[in-house]
């Protein structure tokens, strides 16, 4: 009798997990692959391959990736830039603190400062003009590709911060004097031993901005309507109205979202457990 | 080593330009309500706007009872899973990180097909259902920052001597979760309810398509209608956000940084 006693500790918990995280998920991964009769069918997949849902997936995923390497690249250099360059104590600490609250400004009012900084009318673009170049002439759009990367990189570099600064704070200065009594210069220390530590954490959360951006509608959908074609955005008009006239294309559309952040999960697993044999 | 701080230096200050720039940007769009001249207008009729009291009531009320539910759900399974059952442990983390890779839209679309009017449990069949759903839907939200927020907090107790201390003096589980866990865990719960306050007071996916009358979909609403109305929004909850991140700060220096034994 020592079992059920055991289990039921977590039983609400799990209970929970299937009713409202598990359970909708796999309905619609089923839903997918059924037509409205209720018979097993590729039909919905197959209809995913019409151009315009094939764009707005080609350009979600085009703008979780930029936003996703930029924001790791540009979040690493300022995480090294704090940690490792010298500047005084407050950067880091001013620095940690923004990071905190801009990883958590999104949806809607982002998309507001977004478009009195780089509208039509915005600060910025104001400025410019003013200076004589005026980015709308030059093809610039903030309702655009990379509006909306520059947009997600407010959230993006923040979060890179956030979590890669305790990994380059785990480097230790021993690493570095071991590396430079061998011998070793700058680069190599760099390629030999930094690169190799933080390989793991930098790739995860390289994934992790990259689910981020690829989930995210709000920011997106009050930046720029429903003009730029983005998969989450097409998802919300096709539950709010069946704009594509056919129920079970939007569960199939739900499941190409799940199939793409789960890859990106699998992948980042295959790389970690690759990255860990090389470590030992 | 010059050069690298030289280089430090521009880094961080380009940073700071691209994070700058844009509240300054929000902040001098916000007060050009009034014509040549610099007011806050904006803010005015924003604040007196009867349905942003309404939106920004209904969601504050969403995000306590989201944190309600969400301590209820994670305090007791993280302390289990600590005392008795640590090799679910790999199994409830996965979990608690589901939500970061199933987008927001496609959980509540998988709600809206299955809790519908004709489902065996129809919560979308009334309003307090639905309200219900949208609070369920926001604890799922928030499940890996609870559940992380948390189980680091129980890292720094000893899970088993305070169980069993508390067992020899007669307490059952609902005593020792309710008071002997829970108050030594308070600062990463609250580290952690803050966190989903952050979170929920904005969000507009799931308020929007469970067409809830909160705060985000009133923002999007503004959005769409007015011009210097939005950019007050978006600095009043960059203000809220900043608030509730500077609580988990300053929380967090209460907090006990290791255990006094290992468990």
């Amino acid at each position: 009798m020592r079992l059920p006693t055991q289990w039921l500790g977590v039983a609400p918990f799990i209970i929970f997990a299937l009713m409202f995280l598990i359970l909708p998920t796999l309905y619609l991964i089923l839903g997918a692959f059924q037509n409205s009769d209720g018979a097993v069918t590729l039909e919905n997949i197959i209809e995913l391959a019409q151009p315009s849902i094939v764009a707005a997936y080609l350009i979600s995923i085009k703008v979780s990736v930029a936003s996703a390497l930029l924001g790791a690249f540009i979040g690493l250099a300022i995480a090294i830039a704090i940690v490792r360059g010298g500047l005084p104590n407050w950067t880091r600490s001013a620095t940690l603190t923004f990071s905190g609250v801009a990883s958590q400004f999104a949806g809607v009012p982002l998309a507001f400062a977004f478009l009195a900084t780089l509208g039509r009318l915005g600060l910025v673009t104001v400025f410019l003009r003013a200076l004589g170049f005026d980015p709308y002439q030059h093809g610039f759009n903030v309702l655009s590709f990379w509006g909306l990367t520059l947009t997600y990189l407010y959230f993006q570099i923040p979060l890179m911060v956030v979590i890669i600064t305790p990994a380059i704070d785990g480097l230790k200065k021993e690493w570095g004097e071991a590396a430079a009594t061998l011998g070793a210069t700058q680069w190599q220390y760099w390629r030999m031993v930094v690169i190799p530590v933080i390989w793991p954490s930098f790739l995860g959360t390289v994934i992790l901005l990259f689910a981020n951006a690829f989930g995210a509608i709000a920011t997106a959908y009050a930046l720029t309507g429903s003009s730029l074609n983005i998969v989450p955005i097409l998802l919300y008009a096709q539950i709010r109205g069946d704009v594509l006239h056919n129920p079970h294309l939007g569960y199939a559309i739900a499941f190409g979202m799940i199939f793409i952040t789960g890859l990106a999960n699998v992948f980042y697993i295959w790389f970690r457990t690759r990255s860990e044999r090389w470590l030992k | 080593m010059k050069s690298g701080r030289f280089w430090a230096w521009v880094t961080f200050i380009l940073g700071a330009a691209y994070f700058f720039i844009p509240l300054i940007a929000t902040m001098e769009f916000s007060m050009r309500m009034r014509r040549g001249t610099y007011s806050f207008d904006a803010y005015k009729v924003v604040l007196g706007d009867e349905r942003f009291q309404a939106t920004f009531t209904f969601s504050v009320l969403a995000a306590v009872f989201t944190i309600i539910l969400g301590v209820l759900l994670v305090v007791p399974t993280a302390y289990w899973i600590r005392l008795r059952l640590p090799q679910l442990r790999p199994v409830v983390e996965f979990v608690t990180l589901l939500p970061l890779v199933i987008p927001a839209i496609v959980i509540v679309f998988g709600y809206i097909r299955m809790y519908g009017s004709n489902s065996p449990l129809p919560f979308l069949s009334s309003d307090m259902g639905t309200n219900a759903l949208l609070v369920i839907g926001y604890a799922t939200l928030a499940l890996p920052y609870m559940y992380r927020a948390v189980d680091t907090g129980l890292r720094t107790i000893d899970v088993r001597t305070l169980t069993e201390a508390a067992q020899i003096l007669g307490a059952g589980w609902t005593t020792i979760i309710g008071r002997v866990i829970l108050p030594n865990v308070l600062i990463a719960v609250l580290s952690g309810a803050f966190l989903t306050f952050a979170i929920v007071i904005g969000e507009f996916t799931m308020a929007s398509l469970l067409n809830r009358p909160a705060f985000g979909p009133y923002l999007q609403n503004i959005g769409a209608n007015r011009a210097y109305e939005p950019a007050a929004l978006a600095i009043i909850a960059f203000v809220i956000t900043w608030g509730c991140m500077s609580v988990i700060q300053v929380l967090s220096r209460f907090a006990p940084k290791s255990a006094n034994r290992p468990n």
